[in-house]
C-alpha cells in the first residue's frame, strides 16, 4: 500500500486537485480570481512535490512503472501546466468556466502521466484516450467563437481517426506477439512482415498525435481555433508527453526493429522539417505561425530521436525542457497581445517595441531560442539533438538538419524583425502586465537563459536515461 | 592570468550597461569597462611575452580546463598563444573606439551599448577557445546583437542587409556544424582543439571536411563567392557596428579558417590550397575593381574590405610559414585600419550627412584633423611602407614568393596587380573629398572633430603606426604560433 502512495505520488496529486476543483464547483462556487489563484498555487505545489519522494518500481502486474527519468519527464510536463496557468491569466480569469476548464486540462495532464508511466499497450492506449478527449473539450472553450468550435470538431475527428489506427496496430501485434506487455514484447519480434505492418500502424498514430507530416493537416487549424491557453497546451504540453512515449516505445519495445523504424525516423524528420518549415514562412496569424514552427521543432526532436542511443533520449528530453520554455514564453506574449487587443497578426506586432519593450525582448529571446541562436538555451538543445542525429553518421541527413536551420531563422526573424524594426503608426498600445503573467514570462526568459549554462542539468537527464 | 576575466569584464560591462539608469551613465560606463578591457589585453600580452621569454614553450599557455557537459566530452577550455594575444588586442582597440564614436546615439543608447558589449564579449570568447563547441558558441553568439544592430541603427536597406547576413552567416554556421561534428566522432568523440590536433584522420575524411569548414569559416571572412552580405552589411550599419563588422567579426572567420579548417585538417588544406588561391586571387581583384565602380564611401571601404580580406586566405592558401604569419598580420592591420575608415566615414557622414564621394570636396579646410586621418587610413589601404597594411601585404608577398612552381607565382603577381587599383580608388576618393574647393557653402560651418572622435581616431593610429613603424613585435608574436600551425601541415 505504501508503495502505491508513492510510485503514483503525481498522479494521485492531480485527482487530488481535479476533486477539490470538483468540489468546489458543485459547493458555493468562488470568484474567478481567488480560484485562479489557488489553482496556481495548487499547481505549483504539485511540481515541487514532484521532486520529492521519488522511487522505482512496478505497479498492477507490471501495468504502471516508474523510473526517475520518467518523473523528471512529469515534472517538466506539471512545470508547463504551472506556467500555462500564469501566462493565460488574463484569458482565465474571463472564462466562465474555469473550474470546468482546469479539471479538463489536469485531467488530460493525468491522462499522460499514466501515459508516460504505462507498462502495457491496453493502459497506454486508455491513458491516451484520457489525454486526448479532455483537450478536445478544451479546444472548444472560446464558446461564442465559430472557429473554435470547428477546431474542437477537427481535433476530436482526427484523434477518433487516429485512435482507430492505434487500436488496429495494437490489435495487430497482440495477434502476432501474444503478449500486451511492454517487457514481453521485445523478446516477441523477428521482423516479420505482419508485425512491421502492426507496427506500422503503432507510428502513425503516434504521427498524428506529433503532428509529424504528413499526418500534421489537423493542427494549424485546431491551433488557429484554440484560446491561447489550449494551443500552448496542445504544442508543448501534449507534444511533449507524446514524444516521452513514442521514445520508450522505439528504445524500449521496438528495439530488435530499429534497421525499420531508423528509416522511418529520418524520412519522416526530413519532410517534417522542411514542410513545416516552408509553410512556417507563409503564416500571417502568430497562431498558425507558431503551430508550424512546432512542426518543424518536432522534425528536429525525431532527428535526436533516430540515434538510437542513450544520448538521443537524453538529448530528447532535454530539448524539450528547453522547448517549454521557448515555446510557452512565445505563447504567453501572444496570449496577453491576443486577449487585451485581441489581435493575432504578425503585421499587428509593427511597432510593438515602443510601447512594449520588455514584451519585445522576451518574444525575441524565445524566438532565438527556438531557432537556436547563443546564449539562449535552444542552441544547446537544437546542437544536441543533431549531435544524437550524427551518431548514426549520416552527412546528408545532418547538412539537411543544419540547412533547415537557416529557413528556420528566417522566419523567426519575420517576427522579429516586425516587432524590432518595422514602423508602424498606431502600433499595439502599452499593455499592463498582471503580476501572474509577469512572473511566467520570467521563469521562462530565466529558463530560456540559464538551462543551457546550467550543464548539470543534462548530465543529470543523460545519467537518469 | 585568468583568461575568464576576459569574457567577465566585457559580460559586467554590458550587465552594468543593462543596469544604469540615464544615457550619460550608460556612456560613462560602456567606456571605463571598454577601457579596462583595454588594459587587461595589454596586460594580457605583457604577461605572455614574459612567460615565453622565461622560456616557456607550451603551445598554448594561461590554459584552463573546466568540464562543461561531461558526459558529451564538452569542456569549457581556454588558451591562448601568439595569434590569439594579436586578436585580442585588435578586439580591445576596436571595442574602444567603437564606444567612442558611439558617442552621440540618441536612440535607444542602453541597448546599443549594451548590443556593442555583447559582439565585444564574443568575440574575446572566441579567440581565447580551444573547445570547438565553445568556440561555435561564441561564434554564433554574434548573430543577435549583429542583426539588431544593423536592422534598428543602421540606414538605407537596413532591414534586407540584417536579414541578409543573418541568413548567410547561419549558412556558414550550418556548414561548420556539420564539419564540426565530424571531427568530434572522427577524432574519438573529443571538440578539443588539441587533442584534435594529435588525432588521426584519414585524408579522405579530411577532405570530405575540410570544405565544409573552411567555406563556413569563409563566410564570414568573405570567402568569394559568399562576400555578397559585407557590402550590403556594412554600408547599412551604423558606425560602431560596420566597425565590430569588418574589424572584429570578419576576423573570426579568418582565425577559424586557419585554426580549425586548416589546423586540424592539414590533408585537406593541402588538397584544396589551389582553389583556395584562386578565389581569393580572385575575391583580391574583383573587389578592388569593384570599389573603382563605387560612390558611397561606406560601400568603397566595404569592397575593399573583400578584396584586402582575400590577402589573408591567399596568405592561408599560400601553405607557408611566411605567408601565414602574412595572412594573420593582414588580419590584424586591416581589422585596426578598417575600423578606422569605417570611424572616418562615420565622422564625415554625421556632418556632411551624405556619403557619396562627388557630393563632397575641400574638407581639409574645414576639418583638418578628420581629413588627415581620412589621408593616413588611405594610404595605410594602399601599402604605403611605414604603416601596418605594407608590412602585412609584403609579408604575405614574401611568404607567397617561397612557393616556386608557376601557378603560386602568377597567383602572386595577379594578387599584387590589385594594388595598383587600390591606390587609384584610394586616392580618387581622397583626392575628390578632401581635396579642392569646397562645393556645398554648408560645409563652411563644419565644425571638427570632437573629443571623442579624436581620441578613438588617435587610439586607431597608434595602431597601424605600432604596426607599421616596428613590425617586429606582432611577428615575433605571430611566428611561432605559424610554424606550429605549418608543422602540422609538413607532417612533423
Amino acid at each position: 500500500m505504501n508503495e502505491f502512495f508513492t510510485l503514483m505520488k503525481s498522479e494521485l496529486v492531480i485527482t487530488a486537485i481535479i476533486f477539490l476543483l470538483l468540489f468546489i464547483k458543485i459547493g458555493k462556487g468562488m470568484k474567478n480570481d481567488s480560484l485562479l489563484s489557488l489553482v496556481q498555487a495548487l499547481l505549483l505545489i504539485n511540481f515541487i512535490v514532484g521532486f520529492f519522494f521519488n522511487k522505482e518500481g512496478n505497479l498492477f502486474g507490471d501495468m504502471f512503472y516508474t523510473s526517475s527519468l520518467i518523473v523528471f519527464q512529469k515534472n517538466i510536463l506539471s512545470l508547463g501546466v504551472y506556467l500555462i496557468s500564469l501566462l493565460c491569466s488574463d484569458w482565465l480569469k474571463k472564462t466562465e468556466h474555469l473550474p470546468e476548464f482546469f479539471i479538463l486540462m489536469l485531467s488530460a495532464l493525468l491522462g499522460m502521466f499514466l501515459m508516460i508511466s504505462s507498462g502495457n499497450l491496453l493502459i497506454f492506449y486508455l491513458s491516451l484516450e484520457l489525454a486526448t478527449i479532455p483537450v478536445a473539450a478544451m479546444a472548444n472553450f472560446d464558446l461564442h467563437k465559430k472557429r473554435s468550435s470547428e477546431g474542437a470538431m477537427k481535433m476530436i475527428l482526427s484523434s477518433a481517426f487516429s485512435s482507430g489506427i492505434l487500436l488496429f496496430g495494437i490489435s495487430l501485434i497482440y495477434g502476432i506477439t501474444g503478449t500486451l506487455s511492454f517487457a514481453a514484447i521485445p523478446g516477441q519480434l523477428d521482423g516479420s512482415t505482419l508485425q512491421i505492418l502492426g507496427f506500422v500502424f503503432l507510428v502513425a498514430a503516434f504521427a498524428f498525435k506529433l503532428s509529424i507530416v504528413p499526418f500534421h493537416l489537423w493542427t494549424a487549424d485546431v491551433y488557429e481555433g484554440s484560446p491561447v491557453a489550449v494551443t500552448a497546451f496542445l504544442s508543448v504540453i501534449s507534444k511533449g508527453s507524446i514524444a516521452f512515449i513514442f521514445i520508450t516505445a522505439l528504445y524500449k519495445v521496438f528495439a530488435p526493429m530499429q534497421d525499420v523504424w531508423y528509416m522511418m525516423l529520418v524520412i519522416f524528420a526530413i519532410i517534417t522539417m522542411v514542410i513545416g518549415n516552408l509553410f512556417a514562412i507563409r503564416q500571417q496569424n502568430i497562431k498558425r505561425f507558431l503551430a508550424f514552427s512546432s512542426i518543424a521543432q518536432v522534425g528536429f526532436i525525431l532527428v535526436g530521436m533516430s540515434s538510437g542511443s542513450n544520448i538521443g533520449i537524453t538529448a530528447v528530453v532535454y530539448f524539450i525542457l528547453i522547448y517549454t520554455f521557448s515555446n510557452l514564453a512565445a505563447f504567453g506574449v501572444a496570449a496577453v497581445i491576443a486577449e487585451q487587443t485581441g489581435k493575432e497578426n504578425i503585421d499587428d506586432y509593427k511597432g510593438l517595441y515602443k510601447t512594449n519593450p520588455f514584451l519585445c525582448w522576451i518574444l525575441a529571446l524565445a524566438l532565438f531560442s527556438l531557432a537556436g541562436i547563443p546564449p539562449t538555451a535552444g542552441f544547446f538543445g537544437k546542437l544536441f539533438l543533431i549531435t544524437a542525429g550524427a551518431t548514426k553518421a549520416s552527412f546528408t541527413f545532418i547538412i539537411i538538419a543544419a540547412l533547415n536551420m537557416i529557413i528556420s531563422l528566417y522566419y523567426y526573424l519575420r517576427v522579429i524583425r516586425a516587432a524590432f524594426m518595422d514602423k508602424n503608426e498606431s502600433p499595439i498600445g502599452k499593455i499592463k502586465l498582471g503580476i501572474a503573467v509577469k512572473l511566467g514570462l520570467i521563469i521562462c526568459a530565466a529558463g530560456i537563459l540559464l538551462v543551457g549554462l546550467f550543464s548539470w542539468i543534462y548530465d543529470y537527464i543523460n545519467s537518469l536515461s | 592570468m585568468n583568461l575568464l576575466f576576459l569574457i567577465g569584464l566585457p559580460l559586467l560591462t554590458a550587465v552594468a550597461v543593462l543596469l544604469s539608469r540615464n544615457k550619460q551613465q550608460v556612456k560613462w560606463i560602456a567606456l571605463a569597462g571598454s577601457i579596462a578591457q583595454l588594459g587587461l589585453a595589454f596586460v594580457l600580452f605583457f604577461i605572455y611575452q614574459q612567460e615565453r621569454n622565461s622560456g616557456n614553450a607550451a603551445q598554448m599557455l594561461f590554459e584552463q580546463n573546466y568540464p562543461l557537459f561531461a558526459s558529451l566530452n564538452i569542456n569549457f577550455h581556454f588558451g591562448v598563444d601568439g595569434i590569439s594575444i594579436a586578436m585580442i588586442l585588435l578586439t580591445a582597440f576596436v571595442v574602444v573606439a567603437g564606444v567612442l564614436v558611439s558617442w552621440k546615439i540618441e536612440k535607444m543608447t542602453k541597448e546599443f551599448y549594451f548590443l556593442l558589449l555583447l559582439l565585444g564579449m564574443g568575440a574575446y570568447g572566441f579567440f581565447i577557445s580551444l573547445d570547438l563547441f565553445i568556440l561555435f558558441f561564441f561564434l554564433e553568439i554574434s548573430v543577435i546583437p549583429k542583426y539588431l544592430l544593423i536592422g534598428i541603427w543602421g540606414s538605407g536597406k537596413k532591414e534586407y542587409s540584417a536579414n541578409k547576413l543573418a541568413l548567410m552567416l547561419m549558412g556558414g554556421s550550418a556548414l561548420i556544424l556539420v564539419g564540426m561534428l565530424g571531427l568530434y566522432f572522427a577524432g574519438g568523440r573529443s571538440f578539443d582543439i588539441l587533442t584534435l590536433s594529435k588525432a588521426t584522420i584519414s585524408a579522405g575524411y579530411q577532405s570530405l571536411l575540410f570544405p565544409l569548414l573552411f567555406v563556413g569559416f569563409g563566410v564570414f571572412t568573405a570567402l568569394f563567392p559568399l562576400h555578397t552580405w559585407v557590402p550590403d552589411g556594412h554600408s547599412s550599419a551604423p558606425t560602431a557596428g560596420s566597425m565590430f563588422l569588418a574589424g572584429i567579426s570578419m576576423k573570426l572567420g579568418g582565425y577559424g579558417c586557419l585554426r580549425v579548417a586548416t589546423y586540424l585538417l592539414p590533408e585537406g588544406a593541402k588538397e584544396f590550397a589551389d582553389i583556395i588561391i584562386i578565389l581569393s586571387a580572385i575575391a583580391i581583384l574583383y573587389g578592388a575593381f569593384a570599389t573603382m565602380m563605387q560612390k558611397d564611401l561606406k560601400y568603397i571601404n566595404a569592397y575593399s574590405s573583400v578584396s584586402h580580406v582575400g590577402f589573408s586566405l591567399l596568405g592561408i592558401g599560400m601553405l607557408t610559414q611566411t605567408a601565414i604569419t602574412g595572412a594573420l598580420m593582414q588580419m590584424v592591420s586591416h581589422g585596426l585600419m578598417t575600423a578606422l575608415f569605417f570611424a572616418v566615414i562615420g565622422m564625415i557622414y554625421d556632418r556632411t550627412h551624405t556619403r557619396m564621394v562627388g557630393d563632397m570636396g575641400g574638407l581639409m579646410k574645414k576639418l583638418p584633423f578628420i581629413s588627415t586621418i581620412f589621408f593616413i587610413v588611405g594610404l595605410c589601404s594602399l601599402g604605403l611602407p611605414g604603416l601596418s597594411g605594407f608590412v602585412a601585404e609584403m609579408t604575405i608577398f614574401m611568404g607567397s614568393w617561397q612557393n616556386t612552381d608557376a601557378f603560386h607565382r602568377i597567383a602572386t603577381i595577379a594578387a599584387a596587380m590589385s594594388i595598383v587599383v587600390t591606390a587609384v580608388y584610394i586616392l580618387r576618393a581622397i583626392g575628390n573629398t578632401v581635396m579642392g574647393p569646397i562645393k556645398n557653402e554648408n560645409y563652411l560651418t563644419l565644425k571638427d572633430a570632437a573629443w571623442n572622435e579624436k581620441l578613438a581616431a588617435i587610439l586607431l593610429v597608434a595602431g597601424i603606426l605600432a604596426i607599421g613603424i616596428v613590425p617586429g613585435w606582432l611577428n615575433d608574436l605571430l611566428r611561432p604560433a605559424a610554424e606550429e600551425i605549418m608543422n602540422r601541415i609538413a607532417g612533423k
